[in-house]
């Protein structure tokens, strides 16, 4: 495995700076380290996001964290919401929850996820996949995917309904509700509710369906292209139910390297202390996560969909485990490292989301009002789900007067951190050419990001393509060349 | 005996305010430090309206006959979301992520008038929050100077675990014990000024959160409603 940092001494490297025009919160910023034969030396993808957030929650009542975190993300609030809930029954003793508690944030992490994967697919990732990442930017947006493929755009705004009906139903609001306080919830769901959403079930199952044929189609179509673009191995990380199957709300750590094999498994949330580790790097905010049995070299790894897919033994549903076994059939029972692949496991996970929604809504457990559960206080709460991006951790430490004294939060997109920096330079090797800054590498570099669905109000801009500027500059700082794509052109 | 507020006739009996008889009829006008329990205070000045071609505050004009007060009007709705708005930007109200949310007097005013950002830069105060109560979180940063639970503590609960210190920008509340802790009061559960705040800084622990969206009390009604018919 490469080293990321190849560039010991960067004096003397070319330097291409992409970053967004408006330097807002959230926004990404990509700075190719050039050596003189204008050869790729290194990559940094720098996040800015999450900075900071730790020091709002210190010092404040435990009970307002599950609410308080869902402003760390404007596109996932829900999985911090319940992540923060689940470490806090930790706190308050809840030990076992309710089962119309367990039900009710199932219900409502399964909308999350629903209603995150159709946007992410549809809304911003289609148009790359169906109109190919070198056609016009005037076309390849979700817009034209509307001209273009009617049918395929109204599907993900469809979904995208039912996942946030989900979320408004059990959470109180379609963003940042209350649902889910430490201990349990705060309400269960009315029949007349949970009738409202049986209705829409029948359509949301078809789509599901339809969208797994839609990558299948386009992978199919592209294959090679799609198994080879930024692909790189690593090993891959989530959370599993206990008998090993895909459970996206709770379960124990289980890890795998490239070729598949376990590398751990059956570690309870509370030990991912000793799992996994952080390491710093001076020129970036976010950190990089690491297995410590592996060491910061080697123990890098993915979470997300495609993790997840290819960690659990199968998936507790039969129409997404069906299409799960069709997915890995096509790879010949290897691990898939492509991050394309990512977008084919998230609609299987979309499909599987639809089933558990289903099934939920089948159990009588959802109507009824047993909501809270306490026991003895607890000062450490270690709460992990599956996001829509991947694992998150949300750990605190609560003090006798109930206000939280120390936090840990690792998001999706910090685990998937050095993963992104190698995608992006195994792109940038591909499609740089010389000196000049195209808008094909602009573009494909964008679409490496973007399969890893990092929580960037840049890569989820409401159009699907980032406001970019591409500087190209010598060892001296001096402009070479310099490219700028508004995110004004694209409306 | 009658006054008009706004065009109509409102009837009133002796002893009462403006605002005291305003609510009785049926007729709302926006207050914060105003409590039916409660001598009238006279410093949030959100009640203010036009008496006789004066502007003055409705809770501390005694109702007397031939009246003529203006509520609604452009100028003096201007003039209470103003003082709402400094009230926002003077404390750290972050609305979505408090436990008060939908049960915030604060919050159902600004609503009532309009208010949709804090408008004026805010001065980010930096305000302490004491946890020390083993019941009772106590969270300046929303204070918003009422002193209801001053008024609640001292009349009622013969404690005056509450005062206001300072002047000015500088005025804060504090807690009357050496350590200046609440944890070191006589505070109880049961006690009125747990029950007087019209903001989110003086909270029973352990409970935020538990009444679902849609059954707090401005949820389906307006504070202008939930007022004058509380029970419907
Ligand atoms: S703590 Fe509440 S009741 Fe007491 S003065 Fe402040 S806002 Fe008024
Ligand atoms: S309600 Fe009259 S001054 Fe506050």
């Amino acid at each position: 495995m490469n080293s990321l940092e190849k560039a010991e001494h960067p004096a003397g490297l070319k330097r291409i700076a992409i970053e967004p025009v408006s330097r807002v919160e959230g926004h990404g910023k990509v700075t190719i380290l050039l050596d003189a034969e204008n050869r790729v030396h290194q990559v940094r993808l720098h996040i800015v996001e999450f900075r900071g957030f730790e020091r709002f929650i210190q010092g404040r009542p435990y009970w307002e964290v599950p609410v308080m975190v869902q402003r760390l993300c404007g596109i996932c609030p829900v999985s911090h919401h319940l992540a923060a809930s689940k470490a806090l029954d930790q706190v308050v003793g809840a030990r076992r929850i309710t089962p119309t508690a367990e039900k009710l944030r199932r219900l409502m992490h399964y909308g999350q996820i629903l209603q995150s994967h159709a946007l992410h697919f549809y809304h911003l990732s289609s148009p790359d996949l169906l109109f190919g990442f070198d056609a016009p930017v005037a076309i390849r947006n979700v817009v034209g995917v509307l001209q273009a493929y009617p049918e395929a755009a109204k599907r993900g705004v469809m979904l995208r309904k039912f996942g946030q009906e989900v979320i408004r139903i059990t959470a109180g609001k379609r963003v940042h509700g209350t649902g889910s306080v430490p201990g349990g919830v705060n309400k269960c769901i009315t029949p007349e509710e949970r009738d409202l959403l049986v209705a829409g079930l029948p359509d949301v199952l078809r789509w599901a369906d339809e969208g797994i044929a839609l990558v299948a189609q386009l992978h199919g179509a592209h294959r090679e292209a799609w198994d080879r673009f930024g692909t790189v191995r690593s090993n891959l990380l989530s959370i599993v139910r206990r008998d090993g199957a895909l459970d996206l709300y709770d379960g124990v750590i289980r890890a795998r390297d490239a070729d598949g094999h376990i590398l751990v498994d059956g570690i309870e949330p509370t030990a991912y202390g000793d799992l996994i580790r952080e390491n710093v790097r001076s020129w970036s905010y976010m950190k990089f996560p690491y297995l410590q049995s592996l060491g910061a070299e080697h123990g890098w790894y993915k979470v997300g969909p495609l993790a997840r897919l290819q960690n659990c033994d199968f998936i507790p549903t039969p129409r997404a485990e069906a299409a799960r076994q069709a997915f890995a059939a096509t790879a010949g029972g290897q691990i898939v490292h492509a991050p394309l692949a990512f977008h084919w496991a998230r609609m299987i996970e979309l499909l599987h989301s639809a089933e558990v929604i289903a099934e939920l809504l089948d159990d009588p457990d959802l109507l009824k009002n047993d909501l809270m559960a306490s026991g003895p206080r607890a000062t450490t709460g270690v709460g992990i789900i599956e996001a829509p991006r991947g694992t998150l951790i949300h750990h605190y430490e609560v003090d006798a007067q109930d206000l939280v004294t120390q936090c840990n939060l690792i998001v999706s997109t910090t685990h998937n951190n050095q993963a992104m920096n190698e995608a992006i330079r195994e792109v940038a090797r591909e499609y740089l050419d010389g000196r000049e800054i195209t808008e094909g590498l602009l573009n494909h570099i964008e679409v490496a990001i973007r399969a890893y669905d990092p929580c960037l109000s840049c890569a989820t801009h409401a159009l699907g393509k980032m406001p970019l500027v591409v500087e190209l500059l010598d060892a001296t700082g001096a402009l070479v060349d310099r490219r700028v794509r508004d995110a004004e052109q694209l409306a | 005996m009658t006054f008009t507020l706004d065009g109509h006739d409102i009837p009133f009996e002796p002893g009462q305010t403006v605002v005291q008889a305003a609510l009785a009829a049926g007729h709302y006008i926006p207050h914060l430090c105003y409590h039916p329990e409660f001598q009238p205070h006279g410093s949030c000045k959100v009640c203010t309206c036009t008496v006789n071609g004066r502007t003055a505050t409705s809770c501390t004009t005694p109702a007397s006959e031939g009246l003529e007060v203006a509520s609604e009007t452009p100028e003096i709705q201007e003039i209470r979301r103003d003082l709402v708005q400094f009230l926002f930007t003077e404390g750290n109200h972050f609305c979505p992520s408090c436990e008060q949310s939908g049960d915030c007097m604060l919050q159902a005013v600004g609503y009532e008038l309009g208010v949709v950002t804090g408008h004026y830069n805010p001065l980010f105060p930096n305000r302490p929050v004491d946890a020390s109560h083993p019941d009772v979180l106590l969270d300046t940063n929303r204070c918003i100077l009422c002193e209801l639970c001053v008024r609640a503590s001292a009349q009622i609960d013969g404690k005056s675990i509450f005062a206001l210190s300072g002047r000015g920008i500088t005025k804060h509340l504090i807690v009357n014990a050496e350590s200046g802790r609440l944890g070191d009061t006589q505070l109880a559960t049961t006690d009125k000024a747990l029950d007087v705040c019209p903001v989110g800084a003086i909270l029973r622990k352990r409970t935020g959160f538990r009444v679902p969206i849609g059954r707090r009390t401005y949820d389906a009604r307006p504070i202008s409603q939930v007022t004058v018919e509380p029970a419907k």
